[in-house]
Parts: structure tokens; C-alpha cells; sequence
């Protein structure tokens, strides 16, 4: 789709005005509903914002420059740190990165493994887009539905590794520790009542209340092409009816062995590419991940286990090279770029291309004319960690 | 008043006359502050333990039996607690705002009946003086936005002004159609023209215009005491924590103390407009023996409402301002100018009607029809959270 790149500063809504009844509302970075320490400096009038913009960097921990100080496992616990609400897809795409760079390949049963915690972690991840975005427009009771229902993806993750949030669990060239005896059959057993209950439960109580399609049907509309210009991934790009997806388009860790489809935004209530659609397609995702774990789960029962520690480097010194490498990771496409020099154990250079980085370079342009509440449903629907804006 | 003073001359306590004004002042004034204050703790408690059930968790446990002290332990906290004054504050509204909106939210208790007497003061103006006093809360509330020195309590202010203006006036509608129905401001002659038991409860006469009124009023009311899904003056996602975001300790409390009070007033007004006030469902219901029964079928309706706001809080998300606007004005107004203009039309028409004849075939069937739906729902909601643990086990 070849569209004109539009991009704008909007530093032109920011011209001083003096007479009129404008007001700088200075939003976070200790606000309850930016997500973290994002600041937005508002122009408003009233209760309409005349001009937006983003404040980040409350929250900026030096990650790349750590990372070319420690070896490269020891970036992985670092790349935890950068979504902290979804660690696993993090250091999945670390590890499949400097395993690209080294040439290794990590047998099947592996590959199956790190699919599971990465879907188990999308729908951690998503729970807590979701839960918090009904909580950003004031529906307290689905957040703590979410969490609960998320702790029990935590409590397998603590079964498997030891840590229920920053794990270090995908290593380069395998993962830290084996799934527990049982760990598929307890799987199972959440999946199920899952499926059962909590999405449809989740559905019934926040995405087809009428207030809530009120609030975010026809808001923050991104259109395709816009989507596009500024780059949007993930949700926020396949809100807006494009589908999208890296694991389908380059399926990277075995994805292409599983069968699920990429949700879109239809625009049921509204104009495609609404608060809603993007809230809408992790909606969809939460069942899509699901699947995908069921048949990852059967086919771990069919696969011959493998020592997961067996393609693990002692010395882990890739050949002096670079690699880019993506992934999708709950909020988008995850990239990193590495440097290797060669000589040394530390990376010369690791990038991360962050998705709610970029994301975040739309809202100026969304949230002209928006009402205050509006804003506060625009930035739960884009879905940003700040640990990863920041990084 | 007059009961007070009754009872204190058929006490034998004579005294000076002015001594006997002052007490029957003095006591009914006390007894709604002291009830209003302690009946907080059970309100506060309520919530929080709903809260719980609604959100598959347990509640406050671990402060007296079944955490039923947190809220007491909470109360001598805020109490304890220093009370900040931030830079730039205007300190005189500051304190005063708390205290305005309590003054709001208490004094319509004054000509609130719990029993055929047993009302502080019986004004035949009682329903014009409920409206009137309830909105003393917004002054407190552009109050403590403007005091606290802070955009986001300005906000709230904006905000509750803007709501509380607007709901008010379907609310006050509804209530011209009631008193144009009954012929009294009173609450006591409002209340007494729904005897005869629960067939003649205003909301069951009149089907299908009463009902409407119900839910006209008891939307706008809610919307009145800032509850959610009308809760945008405080919106906590929003703005902080609205027109209170500044305040702390014993004013926090005191803004908290008024939105319950609220909470049960409206509750309390609407029992008395549309659920018979005092009266029992049945006339056997009145009196249990020789203790009269009415304050506790106030207390029982007004709390059953009271339960239904907690419900619509922790179910719904929050309007937003212009949908609020939208609901207030092109919804609630011009159901509630119909209702004035029909209820007119049917006084003059038929003065002295109790109510369309066909009332008698909807008042019984539709609350067995309404409280089965609340029980079978309850229950059935009852025995999911408690399936939950054994089908897991079962799996």
C-alpha cells in the first residue's frame, strides 16, 4: 500500500496565545492513568485539548548502554526489564537474535517450549491491557478479574523458573529450566476454565457494555494510512483492519507449525481503527494465543524431549557480524539490532526498535480536539509500558 | 421536634420553656448526626465487602470479625492523619468546603419520616426543602476546587456544577409530578397517601408512569451524589481524585462522609416518593409487637436502593462529560417534562383516582418479578463464586 508519508511535529499548535482561555494541564508523570511515569503537557480548553504532547524518559534505565558493558546472556535480564508486563517476549527475541548471529538452532521441543510461555505471556500481557484500560474508564470490577486470572499464568511461570515477572528464562540456545512434571496438565487445567469462563466473562462485562462502546467506538481514530506513517505494530496497526503479524508473515520459533488467524479491527461500533477495534483485536488475540497453546501442548506430548540446555554456548562469542531481528511481542514488533565486534563477550551494540516507542509518536496528532477523557482512552488503547518507551 | 418535646414532658423533665426548645432541638439534631456519621462505617464497610464479591475476592478480613472494624480503623486513621494545606491554598474555603457539603448532605434528613412521628421536623414544604438544601453540596464542591489551588480540582468543580445543575432539574420534575399526584410537599402526607400496602406504592400506581418516574429520579439522584457511572467530578482515571485531590485526613473523610450521606438521602427521598416511606409491604408488617416498625422499613428500602448503586459502581464504566450531558438533557428532561405535563393532565381529569384501573394487575406481579429476578440472581451469582474452586478440582 503505497501512501505519502504524513507526518506532523505539531509544534505548530503550540504558538503562544495569550488572550484566550487556554490552560496547560500538566498530566503526570504521577498520574493513575498513564500507565507509569508518561507525562502528557496538554493544551486545554475547557474540558477540549487543543494540543497534546508526550513527555518521556521518566523511566529511562540506560539499557543499551548496559548491554554493551555485560556478555551477552547477561543482557537477557535486562531485556526483562524493558516490558516488564511481558518479559517472556522480550528475551525471546534477545536469545532468537544472538542465536541468528551464532548460527544455532534450537531443536523442536525447545521451540515449542518458548511458543507456550510466549502465548501464556500475550495473554498475561493482554490481561492487563484489557483490565486496565476498563479501568482507565472506570470500570474497577474486569481489572480484577483480569489480574486474578492473570496471577494463575504467573503461578506457572513461577513453576517452571522461579519468577513470577522477570524471568531470564529464554537463554541463548535454550531455556533456563525444563517445564515442571505436570506443568501440561495444569496448563490444560487454566486453559480450559479460560476459555470457559474468563473470556467470555470478560466480553459479557466490559467489551459489549454500551458505555464502554460509547466511550471508545468512535474515539482515537487512526486510519490505516496513518497507522502506517507512523509506524504502528501489533494491536494498534491490526486495529486498524491491517493484518499484520510477524509471527504469520515471517514465522520465527516455529510459529509457522501452529494454525491461528490474525484479528482485525472491523469497526462494528464505528469508524476502523477506534479505541475499541484495538482493544477489540487483544480481545481476539486472548482466544487466538489460546489456541495456539493447545496445539503447542498437544504437540509437546507427541515430541521427543530434548535436554533444554543442549545447543547452550559455554562461551557465547558470536562472529564479528550484525543481525536484525523482530518478533512480535504482545504490543508489536519487537526488534533488535546487534553489533558484534568479534573480539569481546559484550555485544558492541544491541538496538531495540520498541513498539510503544513508536506508538507513542501518533498521539500528538489523535489527540487534537479530544476531549480529557478521551486522551485517558487513547493512551489505554495504544497499550504503552513505559519501561519499554523509555528502556 | 414536637415528639421530642412530647416525650420530654411526658417525662416529667419540666423546665424553663426555653430549656425544653433548645433539647427538642438539640436531640432530633444529634440523632441524625450521630446516625448519619456511625451509619457511614456500615456504608463504607458495605462497599468494600460488595466490592469484593463483585470482584471475586474476599474484602477487608483481617481488622475485628470479618474486617468489620476496617472502616473504624480507617476513620481514627483520616482522623489522626495531618491535615495538609498545599501552597497557594485559600485556607478559609478550604475548610470551610468539607463542612458546606456535609452541611448539604445532612440536613435533608430534617424532613426525612421514619415513622408516623418520628420526624425531626414535619415542614409542608418538606420535598421543595430536600431539593433546595441538596444542592448546598455544589457550593461546597466549586468550593474545594477553587480553595485547593490545583487544575484538576478545578476540573471536578467545573465538572460537578455542571452535572449537578443539569440532573437536578429532571430530579425536581419528577418530584413536581409526585407532589402534583399526592396534592402535598410534605413527606409525611406524600408517605401516608401510599397506604394500604404495597399495591399502593406510588412506583406500583399508575403503570407504567410511576415506574418511569422511578428510574428518572433514581438516575438523577445518583448522578446528584457524584456515584458512578456519573462519578466524572472525581474521576479517578481522569483527574486524579477530582475536587478533593488536595484534601487529607479528617476533610478527606468528611468529603467521603457527605457522598454517603448523600447516597442515603436520595436513597431515603426515593423510598418515601415511590416505595411507601415508613409503611411496611403489608399493614401485619407495622409493628412488631408494641415497637413500631417504620424506621426499620426506611432503613431496609433506602439501603436495598443504596445496594443498588454499589451495584452500578462496581459494574459499569464512567460517561463521559458531553454523554453525561446528553443523557441529562436530551434523555432525563424531556421524560420528565412529559411526565409533569401528563400527571397534570390526569389530576384535573380524575381528582381523586388512587391510580389507572388496571394498577391492580402490574403492583404484585412485578415485584414478585423484580425481587425474584434480584434473588435468583443473587443466588445464582452466589453459588458461581463459590463453583468455581470445586469445578477446578473437579477437572
Amino acid at each position: 500500500m503505497a501512501t505519502a508519508l504524513k507526518l506532523d511535529s505539531g509544534a505548530a499548535d503550540w504558538r503562544v496565545d495569550v488572550d484566550s482561555e487556554e490552560m496547560v494541564l500538566n498530566m503526570g508523570p504521577q498520574h493513575p492513568a498513564t500507565h507509569g511515569v508518561l507525562r502528557f503537557e496538554l493544551k486545554t480548553d475547557g474540558e477540549v485539548v487543543k494540543a497534546a504532547r508526550p513527555h518521556i524518559g521518566y523511566l529511562h534505565r540506560c539499557f543499551e548502554k548496559h548491554a554493551e558493558n555485560v556478555d551477552y546472556p547477561g543482557v537477557i535480564p535486562y531485556t526483562d526489564r524493558l516490558d516488564y508486563v511481558a518479559s517472556m517476549g522480550n528475551s525471546l527475541g534477545y536469545a532468537l537474535a544472538v542465536e541468528k548471529l551464532m548460527g544455532i538452532e534450537v531443536s523442536p521441543y525447545v521451540q515449542t517450549v518458548r511458543v507456550i510461555m510466549a502465548e501464556l505471556q500475550r495473554i498475561a500481557s493482554h490481561f492487563v491491557a484489557v483490565g486496565t484500560y476498563g479501568m482507565d474508564l472506570g470500570a474497577f470490577t474486569p481489572f480484577l478479574h483480569c489480574l486474578r486470572d492473570r496471577e494463575k499464568i504467573l503461578d506457572l511461570f513461577e513453576w517452571t523458573c522461579g519468577a513470577r515477572l522477570l524471568y531470564n528464562y529464554n537463554w541463548v540456545g535454550g531455556v533456563s529450566h525444563d517445564l515442571p512434571d505436570g506443568f501440561l496438565r495444569a496448563c490444560r487445567q487454566f486453559l480450559r476454565e479460560y476459555d470457559a469462563i474468563t473470556v467470555p466473562e470478560l466480553l459479557d462485562l466490559l467489551i459489549t457494555n454500551k458505555i464502554f462502546i460509547k466511550r471508545t467506538a468512535e474515539v482515537g481514530v487512526i486510519p490505516v494510512d496513518l497507522a502506517i506513517s507512523y509506524d504502528l505494530t501489533g494491536p494498534n496497526l491490526r486495529g486498524s483492519g491491517l493484518a499484520r503479524d510477524i509471527r504469520k508473515d515471517q514465522p520465527y520459533c516455529g510459529y509457522e507449525r501452529f494454525q491461528f488467524d490474525v484479528p482485525v479491527g472491523k469497526g462494528q461500533f464505528g469508524p476502523v481503527g477506534s479505541c475499541f477495534d484495538r482493544n477489540w483485536v487483544r480481545c481476539v488475540e486472548l482466544a487466538e494465543s489460546s489456541k495456539i497453546i493447545h496445539q503447542a501442548l498437544d504437540a509437546l506430548e507427541r515430541m521427543e524431549k530434548t535436554d533444554v540446555h543442549e545447543k547452550v554456548p559455554k562461551r557465547v562469542k558470536p562472529p564479528k557480524g550484525e543481525v536484525y531481528f523482530r518478533s512480535e511481542a504482545p504490543r508489536g514488533q519487537l526488534g533488535y539490532y546487534i553489533v558484534a565486534d568479534g573480539t569481546g563477550v559484550n555485544p558492541y551494540r544491541v538496538k531495540v526498535k520498541s513498539p510503544c516507542f513508536t506508538a507513542m509518536s501518533v498521539f500528538h496528532v489523535l489527540a487534537k480536539g479530544m476531549y480529557i477523557a478521551d486522551i485517558i482512552a487513547l493512551i489505554g488503547s495504544m497499550d504503552v509500558v513505559l519501561g519499554e518507551i523509555d528502556r | 421536634m414536637d415528639f421530642v418535646a412530647g416525650l420530654l414532658k411526658d417525662a416529667g423533665l419540666g423546665g424553663p420553656p426555653w430549656l425544653v426548645v433548645v433539647l427538642a432541638v438539640a436531640i432530633p439534631c444529634l440523632v441524625i448526626l450521630m446516625f448519619g456519621a456511625m451509619a457511614c462505617l456500615i456504608y463504607v464497610y458495605a462497599e468494600t465487602k460488595l466490592a469484593g464479591f463483585f470482584q471475586d475476592r474476599i474484602g477487608p478480613k483481617r481488622v475485628g470479625p470479618h474486617g468489620m472494624l476496617q472502616t473504624v480503623a480507617d476513620a481514627v486513621k483520616l482522623l489522626f492523619k495531618e491535615a495538609i494545606f498545599p501552597a497557594g491554598v485559600d485556607k478559609f474555603l478550604f475548610v470551610l468546603a468539607p463542612c458546606l457539603v456535609n452541611v448539604g448532605a445532612f440536613m435533608p434528613f430534617l424532613v426525612v419520616p421514619w415513622g408516623g412521628r418520628l420526624q425531626a421536623a414535619d415542614l409542608n414544604v418538606g420535598v421543595f426543602y430536600v431539593s433546595a438544601v441538596a444542592s448546598l453540596a455544589t457550593v461546597g464542591l466549586i468550593m474545594a476546587g477553587w480553595a485547593s489551588n490545583n487544575k484538576y480540582a478545578l476540573y471536578g468543580a467545573m465538572r460537578s456544577a455542571a452535572q449537578i445543575v443539569s440532573y437536578e432539574i429532571p430530579a425536581v420534575m419528577v418530584l413536581v409530578a409526585m407532589v402534583i399526584l399526592v396534592g402535598s410537599l410534605s413527606l409525611q402526607d406524600i408517605t401516608t397517601a401510599q397506604l394500604g400496602g404495597l399495591q399502593n406504592w406510588f412506583v406500583f400506581r399508575y403503570f407504567p408512569l410511576n415506574i418511569v418516574a422511578f428510574l428518572v429520579f433514581f438516575t438523577a439522584g445518583m448522578a446528584e451524589c457524584n456515584r458512578a457511572p456519573f462519578d466524572i467530578p472525581e474521576a479517578e482515571s481522569e483527574l486524579v481524585a477530582g475536587f478533593h485531590t488536595e484534601y487529607s485526613g479528617f476533610f478527606f473523610a468528611m468529603f467521603f462522609m457527605a457522598e454517603y450521606t448523600e447516597m442515603f438521602v436520595i436513597s431515603a427521598v426515593t423510598s418515601v416518593l415511590f416505595f411507601g416511606g415508613y409503611l411496611a409491604p403489608h399493614e401485619s408488617l407495622q409493628v412488631l409487637g408494641p415497637i413500631p416498625l417504620g424506621w426499620f422499613w426506611l432503613t431496609f428500602k433506602a439501603w436495598t436502593l443504596m445496594f443498588v448503586m454499589m451495584w452500578l459502581r462496581w459494574t459499569l464504566p464512567r460517561l463521559r462529560v458531553d454523554q453525561l450531558m446528553h443523557v441529562a438533557w436530551k434523555v432525563l428532561l424531556p421524560i420528565s417534562l412529559g411526565l409533569v405535563v401528563v400527571v397534570s393532565g390526569l389530576v384535573l381529569w380524575k381528582p381523586t383516582s388512587l391510580g389507572f384501573p388496571w394498577d391492580r394487575y402490574f403492583g404484585w406481579p412485578l415485584t414478585v418479578a423484580v425481587v425474584a429476578y434480584l434473588v435468583v440472581g443473587i443466588f445464582r451469582a452466589v453459588r458461581w463464586s463459590r463453583r468455581r474452586p470445586q469445578e477446578l478440582a473437579a477437572s
